[in-house]
């Protein structure tokens, strides 16, 4: 057994819009391993960034709300933590890195200033020369050539991979224990994104913290991530090691997702498995299993929500039908 | 073997950028010297990453920009620089879908009129004929008939992509280009569209270039597929070929790139690419991937390598190769 950094518990989210309550995340549970990678993937407006929002306490105020829930780490409930606390673990404890390095750096301030801030804010013994010292230190760590000299530069200077680069000295600046990233490379180009994930590797290998990988490429999953939790329309619909979930994806979901994605070496111009319809709007869930309009697997039990099945140790299901989806595949 | 439908030689963009009266004129090489044939019913996919060319390209062949240089022949005739009135003509035949075709369109028709209005442009039908055809190219992409009367704001981005798709058959084109037309997509509903895609293009023999930077994607669609690096392709054969057996380097890196769906294979031997993706303003001499190759020589940095026919069928713009 790996220990647990954090413990998401039945997070529920909701927001407020003008036709009324929207609940975004619907009882989400996972564990963070220690030291390692756990991937959140699911398709757009699954809840993978409410879910990041939620831990950081980062909600869109004041419509954004965690109704019901824990989030537990270092003996503290984050979900109910006082502004004041969750200042402190900000930035220091748990850092996050977005999409979009453009829209988080801020755009008049050098990148030297910008991660000499965090250690005004988060290392108050530190001088100045000692948090220049730091920053350059870290943004050397982070691959940037020139350091000392990339320190008094804007961020329009820099490219997009250098961008991220930046993003992620600022993030680590304080050795956090949980970087939550999400999708960090989405807007990157292949190649610059195989860079960034080999850092982001590294430096987990070097300093031991937890990532939390946010993503909707379930190659980046394979890649990166030792654990995984699949989510569908603000719930999870599975969880599981790495391995086990590519091997034997056990949600009907899951498996469909992982049989439409066109492979390297797939067929060419063949047509591909798909799943029929789209994500029911939030205002308009079915009750009962969110998946059931588009699965073809469902039968009346699916009106009733899916239960957390346990099929092997560090794999777990929220499917009735489980056995029916492995049972056709053990026959295909 | 039929006569290629699209002819494309030593195609060129270059933009000027600004620059003072006595300061140097810079030019972003967009596109830098294209050639390829498209043939009839056949697709051909377009591969790169961001600010290769890919675009430009697109919309160069379809003259929404003026060719710097080279030529552009559709079925035979030369249209590099055909009058305007003779190329409106021309559109019918040849069509372009975006990433969300939507985006361009104004917000306050209803899908009806967005799809009515190619026709009413080139004289097609009557207004009921018309109306009767909208709805039977919703039907034909799989949307519902009476979408006719919704906005596009009601729909999702993969049904706005359908749309986008029926508005473009709505006249029976012979050439398609889909510029990143599945990329916003997930990937449940990307799979649908592809699938249509397909689906069309033999019912219609539609010729079909298909622009993207995921090469598995590319590859999933394409007869054939070229590469595109600063402005020039550097590999093109087809689509089994240029996964199975590669003959540029940066072919090789950027497939080396991708994330695999297997966490199994996730230790395999990949080349890694150093440094940034370099910018097409006033590229440098000799081979464009020089820089960033892990098997550049002396000679890569002067010569420019040209695109060499190293099998039937499969050219390569690389010293390696000789
Ligand atoms: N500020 C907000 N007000 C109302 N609804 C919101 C707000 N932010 C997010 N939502 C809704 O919450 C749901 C989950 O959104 P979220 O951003 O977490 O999705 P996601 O999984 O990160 O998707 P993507 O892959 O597109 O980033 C969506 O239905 C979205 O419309
Ligand atoms: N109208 C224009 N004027 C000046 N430069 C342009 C113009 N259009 C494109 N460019 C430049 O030409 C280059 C090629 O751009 P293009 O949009 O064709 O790339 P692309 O391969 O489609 O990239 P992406 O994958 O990001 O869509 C880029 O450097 C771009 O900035
Ligand atoms: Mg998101
Ligand atoms: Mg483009």
């Amino acid at each position: 057994m790996t220990d647990t950094i954090l413990s998401v518990r039945n997070l529920c989210t909701e927001f407020t819009v003008e036709s009324g309550t929207v609940r975004v995340l619907d009882g989400v549970s996972f564990d963070v391993p220690k030291g390692k990678t756990l991937g959140i993937v699911g398709e757009s407006g699954c809840g993978k960034s409410v879910t990041a929002a939620s831990i950081m306490r980062l909600l869109p105020q004041p419509h954004g709300k965690i109704v019901s829930g824990e989030i537990l780490y270092d003996g503290k409930n984050l979900a109910t933590l006082s502004k004041e606390d969750m200042y402190k673990v900000r930035g220091d404890k748990i850092s996050m890195i977005f999409q979009e390095p453009m829209t988080a750096l801020n755009p008049v301030h050098t990148v030297g200033r910008q991660i000499c801030e965090v250690y005004e804010l988060h290392r108050p013994d530190y001088d100045k020369d000692k948090r220049k010292q730091k920053a350059i230190r870290m943004l050397e760590k982070v691959g940037i050539p020139e350091p000392a000299k990339r320190f008094d530069e804007y961020p329009h200077q820099l490219s997009g991979g250098m961008r991220q680069r930046v993003m992620i000295a600022i993030a680590l600046a304080c050795e956090p224990d949980i970087l939550i990233a999400d999708e960090p490379t989405t807007a990157l180009d292949v190649t610059i994104q195989a860079q960034i994930l080999d850092l982001m590797k590294k430096l987990q290998d070097d300093n031991g913290m937890s990532i939390i990988f946010i993503t909707h490429d379930l190659g980046v999953v394979a890649e990166m991530c030792d654990e995984v939790v699949v989510m569908y329309a603000g719930r999870a619909a599975e969880q599981a090691d790495v391995f086990k979930l590519f091997e034997n994806p056990s949600h009907p979901y899951t498996h469909g997702l992982l049989s439409s994605i066109p492979k390297l070496d797939s067929q060419p111009r063949t047509q591909l498995p798909t799943i029929p319809g789209s994500v029911p709007s939030l205002l308009n869930m079915p009750s009962g299993c969110r998946f059931q309009n588009r699965c073809d697997f469902a039968t009346d039990q699916c009106q009733q929500t899916p239960e957390q099945t346990l099929i092997a140790s560090d794999h777990k299901v929220f499917c009735w039908q489980w056995q029916t989806l492995n049972q056709k595949r053990a026959e295909a | 073997m039929a006569e290629p439908i699209l002819r494309i030689r030593q195609l060129k963009q270059h933009f000027k950028l600004g620059g003072g009266l006595f300061q140097k004129k810079n030019f972003v090489y967009a596109v830098d010297g294209v050639s390829f044939d498209l043939y009839p019913g056949e697709t051909l996919g377009l591969v790169g990453e961001s600010g290769c060319g890919k675009s430009t390209l697109g919309k160069t062949l379809l003259r929404l920009h003026e060719p710097t240089a080279g030529t552009i022949e559709f079925e035979g005739q030369d249209i590099t620089h055909l009058g305007e009135k003779a190329m409106r003509r021309l559109r019918q035949d040849i069509q372009i879908i975006f990433q969300d075709p939507m985006e361009s369109l104004n917000a306050r028709h209803t899908i009806g009129m967005i799809l009515e209005e190619p026709m009413m442009v080139h004289g097609i039908g009557t207004p009921a004929e018309r109306r009767e055809r909208a709805k039977a190219l919703l039907e034909r992409v799989g949307l519902p008939r009476d979408a006719v009367d919704r906005y596009p704001h009601e729909f999702s981005g993969g049904q706005r992509q359908r749309i986008g798709i029926a508005r473009a058959i709505s006249l029976k084109p012979k050439v398609i280009v889909c510029d990143e037309s599945v990329s916003a997509l997930d990937v449940s509903v990307q799979s649908q569209v592809l699938n249509l895609l397909l689906d069309l293009q033999q019912e219609m023999n539609l010729a079909l270039i298909f622009i993207a930077h995921d090469l598995s994607v590319v590859r999933h669609v394409s007869d054939r597929v070229a590469v595109m690096y600063l402005g020039r392709v550097v590999e093109l054969t087809d689509a089994h070929t240029i996964y199975s057996s590669p003959k540029h380097p940066y072919t090789q890196s950027l497939i080396d790139a991708i994330p695999i769906p297997d966490p199994r294979q996730r230790d395999r031997e990949r080349i890694r690419l150093t440094g940034d993706v370099p910018s097409p303003i006033n590229p440098p001499k000799g081979c464009h991937f020089a820089a960033r190759c892990p098997r550049a020589m002396d000679r890569c940095v002067t010569e420019q390598p040209q695109l060499i026919t190293l099998s039937e069928g499969h050219e390569a713009a690389c010293f390696l190769n000789e």
